[in-house]
């Protein structure tokens, strides 16, 4: 009997494609698209990927030069000591870099570390503790743990290096053993959240917002099958309601309820987890409208394209999750090589989550997120186009 | 002036035909029973007439005027086969809604709505959620959904499947209701002891094709079967067939497959009936019942359509 149960289920699965591929495809597609974000070939961690750094050098000494010579000559940095072309704002390009423009830079996002190497640290440089008390200067965004870190130890190796250029000028031999010292004092200060008490909080609900109200508008769009199997989509269409004003119903209904998830989310984000969003509302308004209503957007392609529930369920799964991976949302854009971040900006959440991270963790001004809003709407255009283009299967055959 | 006028409709669906140059007309206040075996075009012409089906050849016109798909017909009434309601929203939203999508509003709408739930029974429903309704209950607010606004022509496509006999009953009052107040009524169902009793008229669809119109009588003469069937039982059992010595079965009448069964179909009962009891008497049989009827809708239609599985 039991063996009677276990083949007939096995004979459906055999007859059932959907079931198939959520059992067999899906599992295979997350592999591989997880496999690239977090694998060799897009994870930051690989020699390939650089970690972009704005250098300072307020000493101009023989030394301190030498020091952003191998800096720059490194191949795990990218090393940046003017400013770059900011549209409408900000210093004019190729201006050389201080203190203040290194730590703008790190708080707009250009670059995740700022270096500065103060005046008189050439009297510290590989002085291994018994020179004078300057330290070079580490500027974080502590959005990226990693960074800090990673030029941290690259600053050692390479003052080891610039010392060794130098011929024993610092006191070092050539050919000593660099991991057995630490060359240079510094110190890190995070440019930004330094004031909160849950700093990651904000970057974090951020990305888990944008992933659930995709999911739930990918889920809610699924009322247009069910309408279209109880019968009431055929019934509405009959009456004076044609397809296109019916779908604007369904993604004003859509594009509400997000907000609403968005806006219950973080609400619980600011009594629990002191989530600053009182002093971010005008910005969050506009990023939440925007996102909502591309998120609504595209819950009515995947609808429009699924004939079934479970279609629905299978297809949404997979590119919500791959798009949210590939989007910042499991793991920091920031973390993967720039061919990934680049790529990434296919999807309308990475642009949403970027929007995010401006308002609550670099604290932009509201016209910093043009990019992101005028991204945004065009998805939710470029969606609703093809939303009603699929729908056509729905209206006089 | 016909309130309908169905011409020539042709439709395919990639290699089938659905319709094939089906025909039919409806009169004001009419009820037309539409009958056809399964796959034989009827959904398909109810949803032509609604605008949902573009037909590749044919017209249909409503009160004289052309229908074509994606235009509002405010004169028309749609009530589907499935109970197409929002089982979350209660008996009067889902009045209010199917209302509004018709263009009532404001007062009319409120007037209507209350007007829909007396005249379903379920006033005192009002709130409740329709997903607890039984099944009759739904059939009776899809129906009202369909003619919340007062359309001159109501579709019906086999309004009361699925139903116990009091909800049957009750649909066909309300269907009653809206014929005295002028509505014309255009029916399709498989109960064919329904048709025959409530439809004026009756179009009999086969392969996409009217193959019959007309009353029952007027459908029983198109399917050959004019005259009135004659069905006695005996106060004894008929010898078996194969006994040498039986008592032979009187001219003029078909053996049942009861032994106590005969059967025979005249044309004239008061000349032919006496004749044909005179000759059971001779033939030393007594009769206990007696039944004469004309054709039954069913045997009508299993003569035009077959008895072929059409699925």
């Amino acid at each position: 009997m039991i063996g009677l149960l276990i083949g007939n289920s096995w004979k459906q699965l055999r007859r059932d494609r959907a079931a198939q591929v959520l059992a067999f495809v899906v599992p295979i597609a997350f592999f591989s698209i997880f496999a690239v974000i977090f694998g060799g070939g897009g994870n930051r961690m690989d020699s390939t990927n650089r970690v972009g750094v704005a250098l300072v050098d307020e000493s101009g000494s023989p030394q301190s030069r030498a020091l952003a010579a191998a800096l720059q000559a490194d191949s795990g940095m990218r090393v940046v000591t003017v400013t770059p072309p900011v549209r409408g704002q900000g210093p004019a390009s190729g201006q050389a870099l201080t203190r203040a423009l290194a730590e703008q830079m790190v708080k707009r996002g250009d670059v995740p570390v700022g270096l500065v190497l103060p005046a008189g640290i050439e009297s510290s440089l590989m002085s291994f503790g018994r020179g004078g008390g300057v330290k070079a200067l580490i500027l974080h965004d502590p959005s990226d743990p990693v960074a800090a870190r990673v030029v941290a130890g690259l600053l050692q190796r390479d003052a080891l290096r610039a010392a060794a250029s130098t011929g024993g000028a610092m006191g070092l031999a050539p050919g000593g053993d660099p991991d057995a010292m630490l060359p240079v004092r510094f110190e890190q200060r995070a440019v930004l959240g330094e004031k909160r008490e849950s700093p990651m909080v904000a970057f974090y609900a951020a990305g888990i917002a944008v992933m659930f109200i995709m999911f739930s508008a990918a889920g809610a769009g699924g009322a247009l099958i069910e309408e279209t199997e109880s019968g009431t989509l055929e019934r509405v269409l009959t009456s004076g309601l044609g397809m296109t004003g019916l779908l604007l119903g369904k993604w004003l209904y859509l594009t509400t309820l997000a907000c609403a998830q968005v806006c219950v989310m973080f609400v619980w984000g600011m009594l629990v987890f002191k989530l600053p969003l009182a002093s971010h509302l005008p910005g969050f308004a506009i990023m939440t409208v925007c996102t909502a209503a591309a998120a609504a957007a595209f819950g009515l392609v995947l609808a429009s394209l699924s004939r079934t529930r479970q279609q629905l369920s299978g297809l949404a799964n997979l590119v919500v999750l791959s798009l949210n991976a590939l989007g910042g949302s499991m793991f920091p854009r920031f973390l993967m090589s720039e061919t990934l971040q680049r790529a990434s900006l296919v999807g309308f959440n990475a642009w949403a989550l970027d929007g995010y991270l401006k308002v609550f963790w670099r604290e932009a001004p509201l016209a910093a997120l043009a990019p992101q809003v005028g991204a945004l709407l065009g998805f939710t255009a470029l969606f609703l186009l093809l939303a009603r283009r699929l729908a056509r299967r729905w209206e006089a055959v | 002036m016909a309130v309908l006028e169905i011409r020539d409709a042709r439709k395919d669906f990639g290699s089938t035909r659905a319709l094939d140059g089906l025909s039919l007309s409806l009169g004001e206040g009419e009820l037309l029973g539409l009958l056809g075996p399964n796959g034989a075009g009827k959904t398909t012409l109810i949803r032509a007439i609604s605008g949902r089906v573009r037909l590749n050849a044919g017209t249909v016109t409503l009160y004289g005027r052309t229908l074509e798909p994606g235009v509002p017909r405010p004169n028309l009434g749609v009530v589907p086969q499935e109970n197409a309601l929002y089982p979350l929203l209660t008996a009067r939203e889902n009045l209010e809604t199917f209302g509004q999508l018709n263009g009532l509003d404001g007062k009319h709408l409120r007037e209507r709505t209350a007007w829909a739930l007396e005249w379903t029974g379920l006033a005192d429903r009002a709130k409740s959620q329709v997903r607890a309704f039984s099944g009759g209950m739904k059939r009776r607010l899809n129906l009202a959904c369909g003619v919340l606004h007062e359309p001159k022509l109501v579709l019906l496509d086999e309004p009361t499947v699925g139903v116990d006999p009091q909800s049957r009953e009750k649909i066909y009052d309300m269907l009653g209701g809206l014929r005295a107040a002028g509505t014309s009524l255009l029916l399709t169902t498989h109960y064919l002891e329904e048709a025959e009793a409530r439809c004026e008229r009756i179009v009999i669809v086969d392969r996409g094709r009217a193959i019959a119109a007309g009353t029952l009588p007027e459908l029983v003469e198109q399917a050959g079967l004019a005259g009135r069937r004659v069905r006695l039982s005996l106060d004894r059992p008929l010898a078996e067939r194969d006994n040498a010595h039986a008592t032979a079965t009187p001219a003029g009448f078909t053996r049942g497959d009861d032994a106590r069964v005969l059967t025979a179909t005249i044309t004239n009962v008061a000349h032919e009936l006496p004749e044909l009891l005179a000759r059971l008497q001779s033939a030393g049989l007594g009769v206990s019942d007696l039944e004469v009827r004309t054709a039954s809708l069913q045997a009508v239609f299993l003569a035009l359509t077959g008895k072929d599985l059409r699925e």
